[in-house]
């Protein structure tokens, strides 16, 4: 795909975020999407590409009421918004369709029109994974991090300071869950969810959801707001059975889809004044930093605890708090790229002075699926 | 209302031979005539390259003890926490989850690398697990 030739014309989360006990998920797909409109400048009859995940295109068209001539319902977990914006661009640069709208919503507290996630018993992880008491995220995501921290050295102290740096960002955005300071010691003192990690290296648990608009790069320039184009893009899949991973000392779908990215927005890493890693888990920042190649992994956790992602230095990361501070409805994807519009935008709560390029990358699953974006504010 | 039940697994066609292997007393696993790839899980064509000439044999049921977690809440039914899931690596090569029993579930017991065994679980009449314990001697 040629870089720069698709935009983000509009970006807007729900009304509210956090615990929402007055909407179903429907209507947060509506609200998302009814705010993203709005910050477009556009009307509903605009919109005639439209993407989603987990709530099935047409069950959200017809609620809204658009008529779309493309859809996109790809749904691989919380990276799936990067695959959909992947796929939008492509699709407006193809002549498909002109502006794409993409929503994500989740009652994920409050379980309002929720969806049932199941694992039939004759499928593969219904079969393989769960007789062993697998049960829900906390108990699978973390099983690589021993691994990991054996080949690589990283410590508890280290990993927990994933948390604290994150929380540091979140006191900075008014519209996070979490704001109140914590330290390394508070976050190992915490109480134990999965060995080895425990409630503060776990994400939140929220209701919420968020809505992009693209269209190409030509048109972004007619709208109200400074357009945020797309540079680079990547993705993959590997297992939805973590434990049949290749490696547990990195995901083979982060370092498929993050180098595509880099190599289509032609980007060094020295390059990136900003950077979003879909962290569920205390852990992903460090997969992350290794696999799209920002250091070896070996670094990862000091780089980390030393303070090189906090507010002020040299590598900006999750600066809305992320998933462990910010909110995490059950698939943070959508969150992640908010985030890097705003920054890119330059109106983010936590500024990151002059930002030109943001790099979002997400997880789908457990290391299941994977999507990268690369985002600049300069065409 | 009866105590919800620890999942049990549902045999498929292309994973029956698994089962029937457990409930036997056999850990097994395939392996490609065409380009002796072992895989894990069962399925009637090698994964690496595709050949439909594949065999069943019985694995050694020995391997170690790869990465875990210690899953204190919330326990899945059946399970009293904290209890580790752990994936283990085969001598063969695959990889597969599992529990590890006869060891104290905590950091200190469960160490990575130790050598595991298999062993049988009966669940019910169908349905035996295969779970690993530390390998004697």
């Amino acid at each position: 795909m040629r870089k720069n030739q698709v935009a983000v014309v509009g970006a807007a989360e729900t009304t509210e975020l956090g615990v929402i006990p007055n909407a179903s998920q429907l209507q947060l797909h509506a609200d998302a999407a009814l705010n993203a409109i709005a910050d477009a400048g556009l009307k509903l009859s605009d919109i005639d590409g439209f993407a989603t995940a987990v709530e099935t295109p047409q069950q959200v068209c017809h609620y809204l009421g658009i008529k779309p001539t493309w859809v996109d319902g790809t749904s691989v977990g919380g990276c799936s918004f990067m695959l959909h914006v992947r796929h939008a661009a492509a699709a407006i640069e193809a002549g498909l369709c002109k502006t794409v709208l993409i929503t994500h919503a989740e009652s994920g507290k409050s379980m309002i029109g929720k969806l049932p996630r199941s694992t039939p018993p004759d499928s593969l992880n219904g079969q393989f994974e769960a007789p062993y008491g697998v049960y829900g995220p906390p108990s699978m995501f973390p099983i690589p991090v021993l691994r990991f921290m054996k080949t690589y050295g990283i410590t508890h102290e280290q990993l927990a300071s994933v948390a604290v740096v994150q929380r540091e960002w979140a006191a900075k955005n008014p519209r996070a869950m979490m704001k109140e300071p914590i330290t390394v010691a508070d976050v190992l003192n915490s109480r134990m969810i999965a060995y080895p990690f425990r409630l503060l290296q776990c994400c939140l648990v929220t209701d919420g959801g968020g809505a992009l608009i693209l269209t190409s790069a030509d048109r972004a320039r007619d709208f109200p707001r400074k357009p945020v184009y797309i540079m680079g893009t990547g993705e993959s899949v590997e297992t939805p059975m973590v434990s049949q991973m290749e490696t547990f000392n990195s995901s083979r779908a982060f370092k498929t889809a993050g180098p595509l990215a880099f190599k289509e927005a032609g980007i060094a890493h020295r390059d990136v004044d900003h950077l979003m890693i879909y962290d569920a888990f205390a852990h992903l920042p460090l997969f992350g930093l290794g696999d799209l190649g920002f250091m070896p992994y070996e670094e990862t956790g000091q780089f980390i605890a030393d303070g090189n992602t906090r507010p002020g230095a040299k590598l900006p990361l999750n600066t809305n708090g992320g998933g462990l501070s910010y909110m995490h409805s059950g698939m943070y994807g959508m969150y992640a790229l908010q985030e890097s519009v705003r920054q890119m935008r330059g109106i983010a709560p936590a500024q990151v002075p002059n930002a030109k390029i943001s790099v979002c990358h997400g997880v789908g699953g457990m290391f299941a699926a994977s999507g990268t974006i690369v985002f600049t504010n300069e065409r | 209302m009866a105590e919800p039940q620890r999942a049990r697994p549902k045999p498929t066609p292309e994973t029956q031979h698994f089962w029937d292997g457990t409930k036997a007393g056999e850990l097994r696993l395939q392996r490609c005539d065409a380009c002796a790839h072992v895989y894990f899980p069962p399925r009637p064509f090698c994964p690496s390259c595709a050949s439909r000439k594949v065999s069943v044999f019985k694995a050694s049921g020995k391997g170690f003890l790869y990465s875990y977690v210690i899953n204190h809440r919330p326990a899945a039914p059946g399970f009293t926490p904290p209890y580790a899931i752990a994936v283990v690596e085969l001598d063969e090569g695959p990889r597969m989850m599992s529990n590890i029993i006869d060891c104290p579930q905590t950091p200190e017991a469960l160490e990575l690398d130790m050598k595991l065994e298999v062993a049988f679980q009966e669940l019910d009449d169908k349905i035996t697990l295969p779970v690993f314990r530390p390998a004697k001697g």
